[in-house]
């Protein structure tokens, strides 16, 4: 038994769609099949919408009557349970909204619902997004299609996991510090995080928000392009999301960039790098030379600073976002047991901190008691980081001196940017590890996370693409990065790659041990 | 230098976050937070004196839109997902009276 296959291909499906030969209401069954007799083993999905069919017919029967439908029309897709869509429920991979029904869809669930998108499902991921295994999912564990003795990576590893095991062609994830890239790197996949501010934020849960976005996995770089020319472009409901109107990213998809001038970080080349890696990616890089791209050294001197930077600035953004969660809108509330049961339960300690408050310190122990209980470890982890670094006399020492090291991240990036027009390099310094090799060990997760990172804290646009597979029959991805707002040049150089590794694409498969 | 955490410190964390920790996950909490904060360390050995702290990767300002009315939740979509309502009102612990 196998649980990895070549992704469907986006074109393919998209053009037996279109002439007919295949229904949406089929294709969605052909992903409720895969679902059905792959997911015990993989855990990708945390559920599924009962009416995606019914949502395909409809869509099937507007095509019979030829009226106009929109880009992704009968696509079925799957959707980070971290993106709020109304009416099916989304847990965040989390207790504490195990039972949350959204009254509303996220800016992106009514772009694809315009375009004729239909959703099959909500997939796993680390809870609240904070992980980089979806492991600290509060639900299941997800196991990579290419070996379900390890990572499929996160937190998006439930989108990344279902793309990569062929149970839909298209996905959503979110990425904060790397979240969709090395999933999708892990898992053989194509994942794009666009610009902070390409793609609205409204209707995604919010972890760090000066770094999460919305982006798309798909098995092919056409897949990746579809979806973020349906989700990108302006909405006032974000105010960080920018006002320019988003290219047609499948336009030009099969032109390739002229002239490429490719930079590598000599810092990403240093110790802790995987030889396979390394290898993999110098291997794409000089595919790039042979269409004519020249290669250049770059350097991001205050990138040995980025994983530092990254744990002051997403758990302290994360501590005050989470705040919410109390027990009282939404989300679990700590049972009730007699009058003063909360106090006692929340112990002593909280007496100073509201010695001027003592009359609200049932409502108090109730938002203390829920969330002890609702929240799992890292969650906690990370709010207890971000509190520690907000909190009074050390406000300065840490959150303030991140936010200045992040603004000379982004010059290093800028002035490297100034003589290249990408820069090409790893995504994880490892292929995907096993399941739960890091779970103990936080800052060795977190060390990971170093080539992914200042993507996110730049803003700057990055994608992973498939560039090949490590010695043990895991794969390994490309990361290129862009400057800002340039999915365009991200697309078209991943599909420069795609197209030379078609010729010699090799199956996929890896047999069940 | 390694940082340390005291159970204090943690406590006193945890009471700011409102959140209840068991004593284990205190002292788990103790150990694991000093390594990060330890490995954080290193931002001190970069020069930021004059340097203007970057709090957004896209720094847009001022943000405004027609102050226009628009449509809201219906009182029973936004109850629909409390822990406890009377179906108008949220319901908290009672705060005035108490032992």
């Amino acid at each position: 038994m196998t649980n990895c296959r070549l992704p469907p291909s986006t074109t393919d499906v998209l053009t037996r769609l279109q002439s007919g030969e295949l229904s949406s209401a089929d294709a969605v069954r052909g992903c409720l099949d895969r679902i059905r007799s792959e997911d015990d083993a993989i855990g990708a999905f945390l559920s599924l919408d009962e009416s995606a069919v019914a949502h395909a017919e409809a869509i099937d029967e507007k095509r019979r009557r030829g009226e106009p439908l929109g880009k992704l029309a009968g696509l079925p897709i799957a959707i980070k349970d971290l993106i709020c869509t109304r009416g099916l429920p989304t847990t965040c991979g989390s207790r504490m909204l195990e039972n949350f029904v959204p009254p509303y869809d996220a800016h992106v669930i009514e772009r694809l619902k315009a375009e004729d998108a239909v959703i099959v499902g909500k997939t796993n991921l680390d809870e609240f997004a904070m992980g980089s295994s979806t492991e600290t999912s509060a639900f299941q564990l997800t196991r990579n299609p290419w070996n379900r003795e390890h990572s499929p990576g996160g937190s998006s590893g439930g989108s990344a996991a279902a793309v990569a095991a062929g149970m839909v062609p298209l996905a959503l994830g979110s990425d904060t510090g790397g979240s969709i890239r090395q999933p999708a790197s892990f898992c053989g996949v194509v994942g794009l995080k666009p610009t902070y501010g390409r793609v609205s934020r409204y209707g995604l849960v919010a972890y760090a928000s000066s770094l999460d976005q919305i982006g798309p996995f798909a098995g092919d770089v056409y897949g990746a392009a579809l979806q973020l020319e349906a989700i990108a472009g302006h909405d006032r409901r974000d105010s960080t999301c920018i006002n320019r109107p988003a290219p047609a990213y499948t336009a030009a998809l099969d032109q390739p960039l002229e002239k490429l001038r490719i930079g590598l970080v000599k810092e990403h080349f240093a110790a802790g790098l995987d030889p396979e890696v390394e290898a993999a990616v110098r291997e794409a890089v000089g595919v790039y030379e042979s269409l004519g791209a020249t290669v250049h050294e770059v350097s991001i001197p205050h990138s040995k600073y980025a994983v530092a930077t990254y744990y002051l600035i997403a758990p302290s953004e994360a501590s005050s976002n989470l705040a919410r969660y109390d027990g009282v809108h939404y989300g679990r509330r700590a049972e009730q047991r007699g009058r003063s049961s909360f106090s006692a339960a929340a112990g002593g300690r909280f007496e100073e901190v509201e010695e001027q408050e003592k009359e609200l310190r049932p409502l108090f122990a109730m938002y203390a008691a829920s969330r002890g209980e609702a929240f799992g470890a890292e969650v906690k982890r990370r709010i207890m980081l971000g509190t520690y670094a907000l909190s009074a006399g050390y406000y300065d020492a840490y959150y303030l001196k991140a936010l200045k090291v992040r603004r000379l991240i982004r010059r290093d990036f800028d002035r490297a940017f100034e003589s290249v027009d990408l820069i090409a390099g790893p995504v994880c310094p490892t292929p995907a590890f096993k399941i739960g090799e890091l779970i103990d060990d936080p800052l060795a997760m977190y060390l990971l996370d170093i080539y992914t990172i200042s993507a996110n804290l730049t803003g700057l646009p990055g994608i992973s693409i498939p560039a090949g597979v490590s010695s043990s029959g895991l794969p390994i991805g490309l990361q290129l990065m862009a400057p800002p707002f340039e999915e365009e040049r991200l697309l078209r150089a991943g599909r420069m790659l795609e197209r030379d590794r078609e010729g010699r694409q090799t199956e996929k498969l890896v047999t069940e041990k | 230098m390694a940082a340390s955490l005291s159970i204090e410190q943690v406590a006193k964390v945890a009471g700011l976050a409102r959140l209840k920790l068991s004593p284990e996950e205190q002292a788990q909490m103790a150990a694991q937070l000093a390594r990060v904060l330890d490995y954080v360390e290193i931002l001190n050995e970069v020069d930021t004196d004059d340097v203007e702290p970057m709090a957004h990767a896209v720094e847009v300002t001022n943000v405004l839109r027609d102050d226009v009315a628009g449509e809201s939740l219906p009182r029973e979509a936004a109850l629909a997902n409390a822990p406890k309502t009377d179906g108008e009102c949220f319901l908290v612990p009672p705060i005035l009276e108490h032992d």
